[in-house]
Parts: structure tokens; C-alpha cells; sequence
């Protein structure tokens, strides 16, 4: 395992990433229930970290991996945040349907 | 001395800052001494000014600072003290004095008593800074200050919308003639590059007569002259003004402001010497305004309006002065003048005092009895308009007519007619207010009574000084030695030598014009006396068929119908079509279009706000993705 690393370029890491990155675009755009929603962002906020570690060992610069706890803690508040934001729609709409979310318009 | 002659002015203004600041607050028995009291000082500075004149050398140019100084611009602020500008002085602030002592009576009842005073000071100011200044931007400032303070004073009783119309009409029209003066002053920086009288003076010399220059000069100065001295074509507001209080109309509308122009060219003797065709202007003008307005006055029955039309009659015999050359002679009559029509104004104002503010001649008569004192004060002032000698009015006139024979035959002889005419109106106002039966109503509450001493004194004053007004300038032809001439001579002296003299007249000649104006004098005044005390005519209104001329004179010649039908009409319509069209159409169509066109263009495109959030987030990222392409693009 620890022999295959290397022979893992910095291309199969951007291919994979941004494919990952696609996935939770795609997700966040087509589903309408909002945990999926919130899920798919968790994967688009993880294939940035993972590109960043990836950089990081490239470069040798551990300033990158450094920003990926950053943005961990950062997205671990915003998930708490996001999820109480859920419960409170359920409890308010009986509903995690984005759809029903359209009030506020012209 | 240079703090003596400035605070000459400065007392003035701070009388003005005093009342003006505590219009409210000050006592009116304050006020009383507070505004004649500065001017009283004032005159009694003048008079040590004119002393230390006469028996010490006293420089002329007092510079106080150095006010405009920019890019080679350099105007200096001082004053210039010399024969023309002390004699002034002692007329501003010696009328001025005994005028305000007449308005402590006059005005005793008037909630805006402070007021009054308060723009009366100002007054004195900016007319003590015109006669004082030692340039052509000095006299300027004087020049628009007089001129608020005849509008404030025209309209004081504001709550009379004419009143405010009349005061507005003096100032507009002011206001043609100023822009004329100011004109003057910038084409006299850009020929002279400076503006202090001996500077420009010294350099005009040697110009030669008839320049081009000096001619536009001379005459765009003169329009300013004849919209503040009320010359045809600018006079129609000074009849007007009599809308202001009676002792207004004696000080500015009479006595000082209007001779303003006056003073100018005097002033500016060389350069008018140097134009030939500007005094020709000038003579012709004043002329035709002396005849134009004494003949208006004779079919007046305002008692203030014919005095102001004899005012416009005087200033335009002045002019005619001045364009023959007779300079002194004009200041002469000037300063008579200033004494006389004064006295004249304030008896009227007695007059109008007694009945209650009623003005109209037709409803006067008989006040002989009732008011002996405003009786002697009026008849001295109207013989002396009228050229009775040996009273002051008469030397003065004599003196123009004089020179104006010297001059051309054909101005002494039109001359000749607006004396006759003067003597003629002036008369028929006293036969009018003061012979036969009191034709008003009577008002038992309030019965004719003598005005109060305060307002007799300052007649007792004037009427003295139109008595012996006089002997400042005997001619040398009654043996007299012409003091006021020498006096003002080296003021004169260059343009006297400029100026193509004809040969003065001879003592015979001169007796004999003498003779002939006063004979045709007394013929006239005789006149007037049978027909307006014996035939009792022009007291009621009579049903006969007029003559044509008589119905357009006394309609004033129907030049205020004129120039509102050329003027007033045009731009009113004018203004009522830029705001219908250019206002209200285009500016606020504009201004509104916008405010429309976002309200439309918000109206359609806010039903993209759906509210659905897949739909902002799929709009968000095709943003993005936009913005990325066009960066790989561009």
C-alpha cells in the first residue's frame, strides 16, 4: 500500500477530485432533500480537502494540510449549524422538500 | 486722519450692525439717537475733513489694504479725498442727518421703527463708500448697496404687495444699468489695467478726443448713470418708489442716490471730455427727460409723484449740465437740489402726515391755515425749485442755462421751457395743497394738526440752507466770486482744458438771460396763480373733452404701457413657455423618465426571483461557469 503512493501522480488526484467535486454539484442540483443537499456540499468541501493535501505533498509545503484542519473545523460548525437549520424547517414545513422553501419571491 | 475719514463710513454701518442686530431688543428712544446720532458724528468728521482741506495740505489717497491681489489683478481698498468727495460728504451726511431727525417724528408710530433706521444707516454707508472711493471697484460696491437699500426702503411696508412691486421694478431696473456699469469697469481694466481714479485719469490725457475705446467706455458707464439717476429710457421706476416712506423719498429718491450718477461722470469728467458723441448722448437724453417729466408733473395729482417726476426733470437739466461742459454748474445744482427737493419732500410728507397718509392734490387745499409752519416750509422750496432769486435754486440753474447758451442756443432754449415748465407744476402743487378750501373729508377723530417740532426743526434747516444755498457759488457776474468753482477746480481743471470751449458769455448776455428766464418765470408763475386759485381749475374733474396731447401726457405718455407691452409681456410669455415646455416637459421628463424606466424594467424582470432555490443555485453555477469560460477566452 505504502509502495503504491508514489506511483500515484498529481493528475490522478486532480482528475479525482474534480470528478468528486462534479458529484456534489450535480447532487446539490438535482435532489430535493435538503440532508442530501447538505451531504453533497460534505463532498464538495472534501474533494477541496483532499486536493490541498494532495498539493501539499507535492509542493512539500505543509501549509496546505494545515488548511485542510482549518477547513474541517470550519465545516464541521457549518454542518451543526446547517443541521439545526433542518430541524427547524421540519418541525416549522412538516417537510425536508427544498421545494416547499419558495415563499420568499417577488 | 486716515482713521478719522474711515470711520466716517464706519460709524454709519455700525449704527446699521447695532439696530439692524437688535431690531427687536433696542429701545425706540435708543434708537432715536443711535441712528441720526452716527450720522450727526459722521458730518461733524466730514467738517474737520474739509477744515484740515482747506488749511493744511491733506493727501487725497488714504490706502486702508490692499484687497484683490491676483495674477497681476491689484485693487487696492482706500479712499480719495478731494474737493469733489468732500463736498459730497457734507451733502450725504448733512442731509442725511436732518432727514433722519425728520423720521424720528415721522416714523414714531411704525412697529419697524429699528428697522428703518437700521437700512437708513446702511444707507448712509454704501453712499459714503460710493462718494468716498478711491476707485472704480469701490464705487461699485457703494453703487449696489445704495441700490438694496432703495429696494428694502421702497418696499419697507412690505405687506402692501405693490409696494413690493414698485420696489422690485427700481431694482431690476437698477439692475440694466448696472450690468452697463460694470461692463464700464472691466473694459476700463482692460484699456487702463487698473482702476484708481488718478491712475486712469493721468493715463486718459493722452488719449487723443473721440477714441473708440474711451466712447464705449464712457457709455456703457452712462447707462449705469441713467438707471440710477432715473433717465429716459430707465426712469419709469423712480415715480414708483414713492411707494417707500416720505423721508425715503427725500433721501435716496431726491437728495442722494439718484444724483449717484451725477456724481460718476462728474467724477469721470476726462473720459466724458474725451467722448464727444457720449455727451452728445447725454445732453440730448437729459434734455428730453427734463422736458418729458415736467410735463408729466403738471397732470399729476400725487403729491409725491410730482415731486418725483421733478426730481427725473432736475437730474435730466443736471445731465444737460454736465454735457455742455458745465460741471461745476451740475454739482451746484446738485447739492441745491439735494437741499430743496429734500425740504420739499419732507413739507409733502407733513402734508401727508396731517391727513392721515392722504396724497391726492385734489383732496387737499386750504392747509395754509392749518399748517402755517409745513406752509412757509413748502413755499420756500417750491420758489426755489422754481428759480426765484436770490434763493439757492436760482444760481444753480442760471448757472447750467448759462453755459448751456455758451454751449448751443437750442439746449438753453429747451432748458429755458423746463424751467418755465418746473415753475408751473411747482406752483400749481401749492395753489393746490395750500390755497382755497380744504376739499377732504374731515376726519373727526383725527383733525389737521401741525406736525410735531421734531419734524419742523429739519424743515426750519433745509429751508435755511435752500435760502442760502446759494452763496456757495455767487456767479462772478452778480460780483460774487464763484467760490464753489475754485473750489472744485483742480477736479475739473483737465477736461476744462480738453474740452473746445465757445467763448464765454458776456456780462451783458449774461444779464440778459438772467432777465429773460426770470420774467418768463414770473409770467408763468401768474399763470398758475389765476388759474388755480381764482378759477379754481384742476380741482374737480371735468367732463370736457380733453385734447389728444393732454390725454397722453397725462397718461404719462403710456410709457409704462409701453415697456410692459415690449418688455414685461415678452418675458413673462417667455418664462410661462420655458416652464411649460422646457421645464415641465423636458428637464422633469427626463428626470422622471428614469425613475420610471426602473421602475418598468424592476416590474418585469423580478419574476426571476422565483424563490426556488435549485433554481438561484443552477443560475449561480452557470455564473460561474460563464465567468471561467470568458476568462479562458479573453
Amino acid at each position: 500500500m505504502i509502495t503504491l503512493l508514489p506511483s500515484i501522480t498529481i493528475t490522478d488526484y486532480l482528475i479525482f477530485c474534480s470528478v468528486l467535486f462534479c458529484i456534489g454539484v450535480i447532487g446539490v442540483l438535482i435532489k430535493r432533500n435538503v440532508l442530501t443537499i447538505l451531504m453533497s456540499i460534505e463532498l464538495m468541501i472534501n474533494s477541496i480537502n483532499l486536493l490541498l493535501a494532495a498539493f501539499s505533498a507535492y509542493l512539500n509545503d505543509p501549509a496546505g494540510q494545515i488548511f485542510v484542519f482549518f477547513i474541517m473545523v470550519v465545516a464541521a460548525a457549518e454542518v451543526a449549524i446547517g443541521l439545526a437549520i433542518v430541524v427547524l424547517i421540519y418541525r416549522t414545513t412538516h417537510s425536508i422538500d427544498i421545494e416547499v422553501l419558495n415563499k420568499l419571491k417577488w | 486722519m486716515t482713521l478719522l475719514i474711515t470711520l466716517i463710513p464706519l460709524l454709519p454701518l455700525l449704527g446699521f450692525l447695532i439696530l439692524g442686530l437688535g431690531s427687536r431688543t433696542v429701545p425706540k428712544t435708543w434708537t432715536a439717537f443711535i441712528g441720526p446720532g452716527t450720522i450727526l458724528i459722521s458730518f461733524i468728521f466730514s467738517l474737520i475733513v474739509i477744515f484740515n482741506f482747506h488749511y493744511f495740505t491733506l493727501s487725497p489717497f488714504h490706502h486702508l489694504f490692499s484687497w484683490i491681489n491676483f495674477n497681476g489683478l491689484s485693487i487696492s481698498f482706500g479712499f480719495l479725498i478731494d474737493p469733489l468727495s468732500i463736498l459730497m460728504m457734507l451733502i450725504v451726511t448733512g442731509v442725511g442727518f436732518i432727514i433722519h431727525v425728520y423720521s424720528i417724528g415721522y416714523m414714531k408710530g411704525d412697529d419697524g421703527f429699528n428697522r428703518f433706521f437700521s437700512y437708513m444707516n446702511l444707507f448712509i454707508f454704501f453712499m459714503l463708500l460710493l462718494v468716498m472711493g478711491a476707485n472704480y471697484l469701490v464705487l461699485f460696491i457703494g453703487w449696489e448697496g445704495v441700490g438694496l437699500c432703495s429696494y428694502l426702503l421702497i418696499g419697507f411696508w412690505f405687506k402692501n404687495q405693490d409696494f413690493n412691486n414698485a420696489a422690485k421694478k427700481a431694482f431690476i431696473m437698477n439692475r440694466i444699468g448696472d450690468l452697463g456699469f460694470l461692463l464700464g469697469i472691466f473694459l476700463i481694466f482692460t484699456t487702463f489695467n487698473t482702476l484708481n481714479y488718478p491712475d486712469i485719469f493721468s493715463q486718459a490725457k493722452n488719449l487723443p478726443a473721440g477714441d473708440g475705446t474711451i466712447i464705449a467706455i464712457t457709455l456703457l458707464l452712462l447707462l449705469g448713470a441713467f438707471g440710477k439717476s432715473a433717465q429716459i429710457p430707465l426712469y419709469t421706476w423712480l415715480p414708483d418708489a414713492m411707494a417707500g416712506p416720505t423721508p425715503v423719498s427725500a433721501l435716496i429718491h431726491a437728495a442722494t442716490m439718484v444724483t449717484a450718477g451725477v456724481y460718476m461722470v462728474a467724477r469721470s469728467n476726462i473720459l466724458y471730455a474725451l467722448a464727444p458723441p457720449t455727451l452728445a448722448i447725454m445732453g440730448i437724453a437729459g434734455l428730453l427727460t427734463s422736458l418729458f417729466a415736467a410735463s408729466i408733473a403738471i397732470f399729476q395729482n400725487d403729491i409725491k409723484k410730482i415731486l418725483a417726476y421733478s426730481t427725473i426733470s432736475q437730474l435730466g437739466i443736471m445731465f444737460t449740465g454736465l454735457s455742455v461742459g458745465a460741471f461745476t454748474g451740475a454739482v451746484f445744482h446738485l447739492t441745491t437740489h439735494a437741499f430743496f427737493k429734500a425740504l420739499l419732500f419732507l413739507a409733502a410728507g407733513s402734508v401727508i402726515h396731517a391727513l392721515g397718509g392722504e396724497q391726492d392734490i385734489r383732496n387737499m387745499g386750504g392747509l395754509k391755515k392749518t399748517l402755517p409752519r409745513t406752509y412757509g416750509c413748502f413755499l420756500i422750496g417750491a420758489l426755489t425749485i422754481a428759480g426765484i432769486p436770490p434763493l439757492a435754486g436760482f444760481f444753480s440753474k442760471d448757472e447750467i442755462l448759462v453755459n448751456a447758451f455758451a454751449f448751443n442756443h437750442v439746449i438753453w432754449f429747451f432748458l429755458f421751457i423746463a424751467t418755465l415748465l418746473t415753475a408751473f407744476y411747482m406752483l400749481r402743487v401749492l395753489f393746490l395743497t395750500f390755497n382755497g378750501k380744504f376739499r377732504g373729508a374731515a376726519n373727526p377723530n383725527d383733525p389737521l394738526h401741525e406736525s410735531p417740532r421734531i419734524m419742523i426743526f429739519p424743515m426750519i434747516a433745509l429751508g435755511l440752507l435752500s435760502i442760502l444755498g446759494g452763496v456757495i457759488n455767487l456767479p462772478e457776474l452778480s460780483g460774487g466770486n464763484a467760490s464753489l468753482e475754485k473750489f472744485l477746480s483742480p477736479v475739473f481743471a483737465a477736461s476744462k482744458s480738453i474740452m473746445q470751449y465757445k467763448q464765454p458769455v458776456s456780462h451783458s448776455t449774461g444779464w440778459i438771460l438772467t432777465g429773460i428766464t426770470l420774467l418768463g418765470v414770473l409770467i408763468i408763475g401768474y399763470r398758475a396763480l389765476i388759474r388755480y386759485t381764482v378759477q379754481q381749475k384742476g380741482v374737480f374733474p371735468d367732463e370736457t373733452k380733453k385734447l389728444f396731447l393732454v390725454n397722453l401726457i397725462s397718461g404719462k405718455y403710456y410709457i409704462d404701457e409701453l415697456y410692459d407691452f415690449l418688455f414685461v409681456k415678452p418675458v413673462l410669455w417667455l418664462s410661462g413657455f420655458l416652464h411649460r415646455v422646457v421645464e415641465i416637459r423636458l428637464i422633469d421628463g427626463i428626470v422622471n423618465g428614469f425613475g420610471n424606466l426602473v421602475i418598468r424594467t424592476g416590474n418585469t424582470i423580478r419574476y426571476l426571483q422565483t424563490g426556488n432555490i435549485g433554481f438561484y443555485l443552477l443560475m449561480m453555477i452557470l455564473g460561474i461557469i460563464l465567468i471561467l469560460l470568458f476568462n479562458v477566452v479573453i
